[in-house]
């Protein structure tokens, strides 16, 4: 058994056990650090396969950025966990008959697939010599151009969407602005009072 | 033993099991429906980029990307959604998110 084959094994352990954890632990802030966990492994076998770049990409987009906010949400929504328990045990046994299904029915599949032994019609072949990034490059930004730049404009839909969901115009706030302060002029902002004497300026 | 293409489609296939487990046995808690769904995606990535490396074809990797993008997009969405309903109703329970309906 060489160093790769222990390395895999040792990832795909730590990879399903943390993914177990992520589903079953009673804390949902431990469950986040399980799915850290979970892609911090992930990105292990992607360099163990040899697409580093990919594993680069998942440790700082899902580490860096969608873990972050997935613990950002789980600490700053004051929510009661405990009762979101409930039910756990309920949905327990379909839930064990549906994934064994699934894995079953994968592993099948992909049985099937080996023995057969996939193939592909290869036109965009991986060459050696090149790096892994370059090679990603090389293909993103000439035949698949128009789904980057379509991935771009997902992001931003996301971004508005985002924005526009959770911005919130508070009543009462006392802001300044500055179109309302330059528009004012002397018909608006002075006016001539006559004060009697003895009674004051009234509103 | 050699760890080849079924190795890897072993894996991928166990943490799709694992997150669709985790989508109905915590189906109230929406945060970690939410997290198990990254895991499925996870998954699909790991297989993505398995059958990419197996089979000599840099495509795959490129798909693995986009579906990183949109995973990321639907997780920020997906949050949003989660703060403004918790603003609204002042809890999570998924079972109340009828009366979003129109």
């Amino acid at each position: 058994m060489d160093l790769t084959a222990i390395a895999f094994h040792l990832l795909a352990a730590i990879l399903l056990g943390a993914a177990l954890l992520v589903v079953t632990v009673r804390n949902p802030v431990h469950s986040v650090l399980f799915l850290i966990l979970s892609f911090f492994t992930g990105a292990g076998l992607f360099v163990l396969l040899g697409a580093e770049f990919l594993a680069m990409l998942l440790v700082v987009v899902y580490v860096g950025a969608v873990a972050v906010l997935f613990l950002f949400v789980v600490m700053m929504l004051d929510v009661d966990f405990v009762s979101l328990r409930f039910g756990f045990a309920r949905y327990l046994p379909i839930g064990l008959v549906v994934s064994g299904l699934l894995l079953i029915e994968m592993i099948l599949i992909s049985g099937a697939v080996a023995a057969r032994g996939a193939v592909s019609v290869v036109k965009n072949s991986l060459v050696s010599g090149v790096s892994n990034t370059e090679q990603i490059g090389r293909v993103l930004y000439t035949d698949y151009i128009y789904f980057f730049q379509s991935a771009g404009l997902v992001l931003l839909v996301a971004m508005i969407g985002a924005i526009v969901l959770t911005l919130r115009h508070k009543p009462g706030v006392k802001r300044q602005n500055i179109a309302d302060q330059t528009a004012r002029d002397r018909k608006s902002g002075l006016r001539v009072v006559k004060v009697n004497i003895g009674e004051g300026v009234s509103e | 033993m050699s760890v080849g293409l079924p190795s890897y489609l072993a894996v991928a296939a166990a943490l799709f099991t694992i997150g669709v487990f985790g989508i109905f046995v915590n189906r109230r808690n929406i945060i970690i429906v939410l997290m198990s769904i990254e895991l499925i995606l996870l998954a699909v990535n790991i297989n993505f980029v398995a059958f990419s490396v197996f089979l000599h074809d840099v495509v795959g990797q490129i798909f693995a990307m986009f579906v990183l993008t949109v995973a990321a997009a639907e997780a920020a969405v997906g949050l949003a959604i989660l703060v403004t309903f918790f603003r609204n109703r002042g809890d999570i329970a998924v079972d109340h998110a009828n009366m979003m309906k129109g």
